[in-house]
């Protein structure tokens, strides 16, 4: 993987540009739900910006935008790609674009875990990896310190987490966000069900990401955390479609 | 011609001469296809499916005054359907018949080749139950035309792969499916697989008849004729250990007979000509041998 | 991913009369791309799987593959003998119901090693390893080997069906609802295996299901069907996410949690 060095520093790795998104609810007669509108926003590497406002008003949407998960009604959403320097636009919904930015680009700790049947903590972790292509067992490894860390409890990693208690998931799920070392990383309240210990990891393990220079978009509403991490934060609300519909 | 028959009503050969033309047709096709079956409009026969109606027909349409006609079945000459055969064509066309293989120019047979080597001025018809080699894994005719017009062969050898997974080796012992001339997948009747190695290269010609499935397929003479098989699991032919207990005879297919109610049993030639002909030469079993069978019982 | 699609439908129309099998379907396929097509039954789903995998001719359209060698063929201008020989090699065909894609009175090894002896392997100790090597990777013991699948369980038999399919190493598969007729528990298991050979083999794969879950756990790219149309289609997450068609939107509506 090549670091385009020289633009690194300066030029940002994600762009949001006039961002509109609206949601229409066809089995409620059509009724339009507008979320934001032209969300304007820049990330560059080593900062994370944290979304805030109240809750409602389209800060995960956002998040979901850019990892592609949410269609984009207006506006660009450029992403450099990390092999070639280019400019990708997420918001045109290509699936191979939003594909290939998840692999080596984009992480994304989603607020809950989507647990798949049969499938063990560790290769849960591990599967981010080996989509990148890292080797079966350097990317086992690597799941593994990453669980340790975290204190999940050695039993659990060959356990699907299906049966998890909320928390032990969340830290399966944080694992997975952080096993690569994708330039963008995405945060959804990452420590929302975290006892003090763990969020104080995950706190250390967010300024690990920064110094290596990976940058963050986050939605943290704890306080605490969002004062130890955060290098900048941008309101929502000024994006927000519902005060302006 | 009809002067030629003992029954005026009926045509040389029983069957009409535009009958024989179609039939003709078809085996010329099927002479220039090596193992191809050729539909054709098969008759119904004064038997009943299943005793040869087949065999028969393709018998009525080649056969000639001149010709000599041997019949066997099973290898026998006087079992009751060779009997019967060869009165049928005694009364309808008037011909010679023999029980000698060497003295025959027409063979008609049912499940076995005669050990006699044949010639290039004879012909071996053979009676045909079931023609296509792949039914028992594809009951559809349609799929089964297709797979041999597209040379899909390897069901066939699924068989055989689940022979040697059930019996550690090939266990099918008769109607042993060959390929002709690197071709076409053909079933040669239900010959025992000893035989299979007469049919390749053979000088006569070869002709196989089924009449309730109405196919016609043949084999050239001097056709390469090749048994399946796997390379690590060859073609090989059943070995009898012990010869004839009646002419002594080695490298021969056996029957079992039966002796007594005791579980008394002998192996003797199943090709009856071949047996007669020996004995009367004057060659026998040599020493204990003739009753080794009724001691193998006990 | 490779630069060059593997599968390229373009405009595909079925009608069976006036009335419409499927119509204006285009998409494109990669390799190791798995895509799913969603849709209640009669939207069409089965129709397109079948005209794009050869096994029913279309109306209308174009269905363009990549062959091995990297020269791209209409599927209507191959002959006979070639598509069949695609359909047993380069591509696999997994049926709802296993007993249309096993032989149930051949044996487990004899079904596994069918397409190996179909391409020419005379080897019987080479045929019988390569089964029970596959035969270990769908999770069937090894003593099975010489079982009809008539004796299976239907997991079992979906499994054998799988390995069957996979044992020349297509590069492109097709399945039609592979776990519909299953338990639950059962299903889990198939998916999970199917989860593992997708992305270990890399194959390209064309899933028909009403299940979103199991389109969820299998597909990057959905398409959503109705009335024979696709009305919807995009990358799985998004669409099951934030459906934007009033039909995707019910069918997400109808299920507890895809």
């Amino acid at each position: 993987m090549t670091q385009p060095s020289s633009l690194a520093a300066s030029a940002p790795l994600l762009s949001l540009q006039e961002v509109g998104k609206t949601f229409t609810m066809h089995l409620r007669g059509g009724v339009r739900l507008p979320v934001v509108n032209n969300v304007e926003l820049e990330l560059h590497p080593g900062e994370c910006a944290v979304l805030a406002g109240p809750s409602g008003i389209g800060k995960s949407s956002i998040l979901r935008m850019v990892y592609g998960n949410y269609s984009v009604d207006h506006g660009r959403i450029l992403i450099r790609n990390r092999e070639n320097g280019q400019l990708e636009d997420i918001a045109s919904g290509d699936p191979r674009t939003i594909l290939e930015s998840r692999r080596h680009t984009i992480a994304y700790v989603s607020q809950f875990l989507r647990a798949i049947p049969r499938v063990s903590a560790i290769e849960v972790v591990a599967e981010p990896l080996r989509a990148a292509g890292w080797e079966r067992d350097a990317a086992r490894q690597r799941a593994q310190d990453l669980l340790q860390r975290l204190n999940l409890p050695s039993a659990l990693f060959d356990l699907p987490p299906a049966t998890f208690s909320g928390g032990e998931k969340q830290r399966v799920n944080i694992a997975r966000g952080f096993a690569t070392d994708h330039p963008l990383l995405l945060l959804d309240e990452p420590t929302a069900s975290l006892d003090a210990h763990n969020r104080e990891v995950v706190v250390e393990m967010i300024e690990e990401k920064l110094r290596c220079g990976t940058a963050i978009l986050g939605i943290f509403h704890d306080e605490t955390v969002r004062d130890r991490v955060a290098t900048r934060t941008i309101d929502v609300s000024g994006f927000s479609a519902r005060e302006a519909a | 011609m009809t002067k030629a028959s003992p029954l005026p009503d009926y045509n040389f050969a029983y069957l009409d001469e535009g009958t024989k033309r179609m039939i003709r047709r078809a085996v010329l096709k099927a002479i220039a296809i090596p193992g191809y079956q050729v539909p054709f409009a098969s008759r119904e026969m004064p038997m009943p499916y299943g005793w040869g109606t087949g065999g028969v027909q393709v018998t009525a349409s080649i056969i000639g005054p001149t010709d000599v006609l041997k019949v066997i079945d099973q290898g026998a000459d006087d079992t009751i359907n060779a009997v019967s055969i060869r009165s049928f064509f005694q009364k309808t066309a008037a011909v010679q018949t023999t029980t000698h293989t060497n003295e025959a120019s027409i063979i008609q047979t049912r499940h076995r080749i005669p050990e006699t080597p044949l010639r290039a001025d004879q012909i071996l018809v053979y009676q045909v139950p079931i023609p296509e080699p792949l039914r028992f894994l594809e009951p559809r005719e349609t799929e089964t035309r297709t797979m041999h017009a597209l040379e899909e062969y390897g069901l066939m050898h699924v068989k055989l792969y689940e022979d040697i997974a059930r019996h550690d080796h090939i266990a099918t012992t008769y109607a042993y499916p060959v390929k002709v001339a690197g071709r076409y997948v053909m079933d040669p009747s239900p010959i025992p697989k000893f035989d299979n190695p007469k049919m390749d290269r053979s000088p006569a010609l070869q002709l196989f008849g089924a009449g309730r499935e109405k196919r016609i397929y043949a084999l050239p003479p001097f056709i390469e004729v090749k048994s399946l098989d796997f390379e690590d699991h060859p073609f090989s032919i059943q070995r009898f250990d012990k010869p004839c207990a009646l002419c002594g005879a080695e490298g021969v297919y056996l029957d079992e007979v039966i002796t007594d109610d005791r579980g008394g049993r002998m192996f003797v030639c199943s090709d009856t000509d071949h047996c007669q002909s020996r004995l009367t030469q004057g060659q026998g079993p040599t020493g204990p041998l003739a009753s080794s069978g009724e001691e193998a019982g006990r | 991913m490779s630069r060059q699609p593997i599968l390229t439908v373009g405009n595909l129309e079925k009608r069976y009369g006036a009335r419409i099998g499927c119509t204006e379907v285009s998409f494109d396929l990669w390799p190791g791309e798995v895509l799913a097509i969603v849709g209640e039954s009669g939207s069409g789903k089965t129709t397109l799987l079948n005209c794009i995998s050869g096994r029913l001719a279309r109306s209308a359209g174009s269905v363009r593959y990549r062959m091995r060698d990297g020269v791209i063929r209409e599927l209507a201008d191959l002959g006979e003998a070639e598509l069949r020989f695609l359909m047993r090699t380069d591509w696999g065909f997994v049926h709802q119901n296993p007993a249309d894609g096993l032989r149930m009175r051949v044996s487990a090894g004899g079904n596994v090693g069918e397409r190996l002896m179909a391409v020419g392997e005379r080897h019987y100790g080479c045929i019988r390893r390569t089964a029970s090597d596959w035969l270990g990777r769908v999770e069937i013991a090894g003593d099975r080997i010489d079982d009809q699948p008539i004796a299976f369980s239907g997991g079992m038999r979906q499994r054998l069906q799988i390995a069957r399919n996979l044992v020349t190493r297509p590069r492109l598969l097709f399945m039609d609802e592979p776990t519909g007729g299953l338990d639950v528990s059962v299903q889990a298991r198939v998916l999970d295996l199917l989860r593992g050979l997708v992305s270990d083999l890399g194959l390209a794969v064309v899933i028909v299901t009403h299940d979103l879950a199991v389109a969820r756990l299998l597909s990057q790219r959905l398409l959503v069907m109705k009335e024979g149309r696709v009305v919807e289609s995009g990358l799985t997450d998004r669409v099951l996410d934030d459906p934007h068609h009033p039909y995707s939107q019910l069918l997400v509506a109808s299920i507890p949690e895809a």
